[in-house]
């Protein structure tokens, strides 16, 4: 299919593949095994400008927006969740800066950010307060000219190798959901620290960790936007954000697609390529009817996003539900079409279903996008009455 | 400092195929890619000109489609590309296409010149040796390793069958570099876009001031007669058994073969 890109969107997806295939693809089943958070190739993509593709040119970036950050993760996502998880979450915890932040704020982060020296993360989770934001126990308490932080953040993604954080804490407890504030907190700030790290089922070479606040003292002026508003912080970020899970998971299932097909074509079952079953094709059919689809709602999503919109909970929403959803189901097809070979870490394919399973769940389980959805519904039905 | 790295395109292909007719190279089809040992000069001119300042100019002599590879170049952060480019160049031994690249990067200026050991579609490692004949300063081919350079000096480790030699010498000089040297990075969005619209100069053979016949064909000592693919030989025995029962079977076939 041909999505008309202009020829910068194509100079994207052509310098992100090739990252993905000579510099992710070889050492991905490494990573994934040990654990490691890809040192490397991070640094490939912050020379690459891969960085900067959605921070405005003012300071320092490509001035493009969420397509062209789609386009990129998608190709990612291809040879590796875990890497374009670690590289997506650095856009997730950029956001809040880039949609709240005040013009010395952005002069100050964005341009480290654009050429990827600084790594940023978004610290939302705890382990009281998922899907239910609200239920956050981190507090910030002013104290002069600082904040004073405590608090733990769970399951944090680039935790510890992030060096800036974007943390959503209480700043009035009392007031539930209005009563969350937005900080930027860089690593080395005193009583800041990091805890456990997670060991994962997939998504390997991403890191997840523990954010320890202990009377963190953090300067008033790295608020962002006003007390109180930290809950719109956070759900503005999410919504713009969740278009690119959605890539993500177009991504893998291109790449457990394309690795199926390749190897029906060779596996001699009955004396025949095993592609040449119609059971065969048929379930490769509907995996890349999937995929396609996934594709074009993303994309669209993406423009729509670009477009300056301001209802895009509901098309982002979908857009993370319906491609993530289609990831798990085309990942775990992949195991089915190579059989044997597919549940072996020999191929690619079992990995590509373990770290497809992350995309439901994180930045907003798929039942939660559906109440989003459905809430939607509800207030479109009510306004026409 | 002024860097002149001298770049080839090469046909993307480990078989490259040879018109029969013309015992040239067949370009029809194939992808071109900057010679890879060249991606490791360019790699070298960069990390010189980040570490202690300077420009670096890609130049290449070939057709008008060798375009491309500049433009790569540019991609991965050379501040200027130049294209020699003639029908008068045409059919160009390696003698007379280091006289042509030397009688250019003269013109353009110079205190350091990187090539890659060689092209892999040639294979023939002399064409930079050769330029620095040409423009008599010295050279030291196979560098592996950039210790030290400043103004006036610079110390490499050379390549040797084993192990290596370190190899002081004045500016300017000529390098060829060879794969160990470093890891060539990937283009940049940036550089990228900026190649898109970079004008590229271009150099003929009226700008280099010289005589019709030292370029080109009849600039060439040397021609190309013939390539051909070596015959596969197909009658081949493969011997089986335990070690001292192959052995007695090979000394049997060398008798019969006369070679014992």
């Amino acid at each position: 299919m041909d999505y008309f890109f202009t020829e910068e969107q194509k100079m994207i997806q052509e310098l992100a593949r090739q990252i993905a295939e000579e510099k992710v693809v070889p050492v991905r089943a490494e990573l994934d095994e040990k654990e490691e958070f890809p040192h490397e190739i991070m640094q490939v993509l912050a020379q690459s400008d891969m960085f900067g593709i959605f921070i405005p040119e003012e300071y320092g970036g490509l001035g493009m927006g969420s397509l062209e950050l789609c386009i990129a993760v998608e190709e990612l996502s291809r040879a590796c969740l875990g890497v374009s998880t670690s590289y997506a979450a650095n856009a997730l915890g950029t956001y809040p800066i880039l949609l709240f932040g005040t013009e010395e704020q952005k002069k100050r982060y964005l341009p480290d950010i654009a050429s990827g020296k600084r790594l940023v993360a978004f610290a939302l989770t705890e382990a009281n307060a998922g899907s239910d934001a609200a239920g956050i126990q981190t507090t910030a308490k002013k104290d002069g000219d600082y904040y004073i932080l405590n608090g733990t953040k769970q399951w944090i993604t680039n935790g510890g190798e992030a060096e800036i954080y974007t943390v959503i804490a209480m700043t009035d407890p009392s007031r539930g959901a209005r009563g969350a504030s937005a900080f930027i907190v860089e690593k080395g700030t005193e009583g800041f620290s990091f805890g456990k790290k997670e060991k994962k089922m997939g998504i390997r070479a991403s890191v997840t960790r523990e954010l320890i606040f202990d009377n963190c003292r953090v300067p008033k002026e790295n608020l962002l936007g006003r007390e109180g508003m930290g809950f719109i912080v956070a759900m503005k970020t999410l919504d713009q954000s969740r278009v690119g899970v959605g890539a993500q998971g177009v991504g893998v299932a291109q790449g457990a697609l394309e690795e199926a097909i390749r190897f029906a074509r060779q596996r001699v079952q009955f004396g025949k390529p095993v592609i040449s079953f119609q059971a065969v094709q048929h379930m490769l059919a509907d995996m890349a009817t999937l995929t396609e689809a996934a594709r074009a709602l993303v994309y669209s999503v993406a423009r729509y996003v670009d477009s300056g919109a301001k209802d895009i909970s509901k098309p982002s929403a979908m857009a993370k539900v319906f491609a993530t959803d289609v990831a798990m189901k085309v990942t775990t097809d992949a195991v089915q079409v190579m059989g044997g070979s597919g549940y072996m870490r020999e191929y690619p394919v079992e990995k590509m279903m373990r770290d497809a399973k992350i995309l439901q769940i994180y930045e907003g389980t798929n039942q939660i996008q559906r109440n989003v959805i459905g809430q939607e519904l509800i207030k479109e039905a009510a306004r026409k009455g | 400092m002024k860097i002149v790295v001298c770049i080839k395109q090469v046909p993307d292909t480990a078989e490259v195929r040879i018109n029969p007719e013309t015992n040239t190279l067949v370009r029809d089809g194939v992808p071109s890619i900057i010679n890879p040992y060249d991606l490791h000069a360019l790699e070298a001119a960069l990390q010189i000109k980040e570490k202690i300042g300077g420009t670096v100019t890609a130049i290449t002599m070939g057709p008008p489609q060798a375009e491309d590879a500049l433009r790569e170049a540019i991609a991965m952060g050379v501040d200027d590309a130049v294209l020699l480019t003639d029908r008068a160049f045409a059919g160009s031994d390696t003698w007379a296409t280091a006289y042509t690249l030397a009688r250019a990067v003269s013109r353009i200026g110079y205190d350091l010149i990187l090539c890659g050991k060689q092209a892999i579609d040639g294979d023939t490692a002399q064409v930079g040796p050769e330029m620095a004949e040409f423009l008599d300063i010295p050279h030291i081919a196979y560098v592996k390793a950039i210790d030290d350079i400043n103004d006036r000096v610079i110390r490499v480790k050379r390549m040797m069958e084993e192990g290596y030699d370190v190899v002081e010498a004045d500016l300017p000089v000529l390098l060829t570099v060879v794969k160990e040297i470093n890891e060539p990075r990937l283009p940049s969005l940036k550089g990228k876009m900026r190649a898109k619209k970079a004008e590229i100069r271009r150099l003929g053979f009226k700008d280099l001031e010289t005589d019709e016949h030292l370029v080109g064909l009849q600039g060439s000592p040397t021609q190309v007669k013939n390539i051909f693919a070596p015959e596969m030989k197909k009658d081949r025995k493969v011997l089986k058994g335990t070690p001292e029962e192959v052995v007695e079977q090979l000394i049997t076939v060398l008798k019969e073969m006369k070679c014992l």
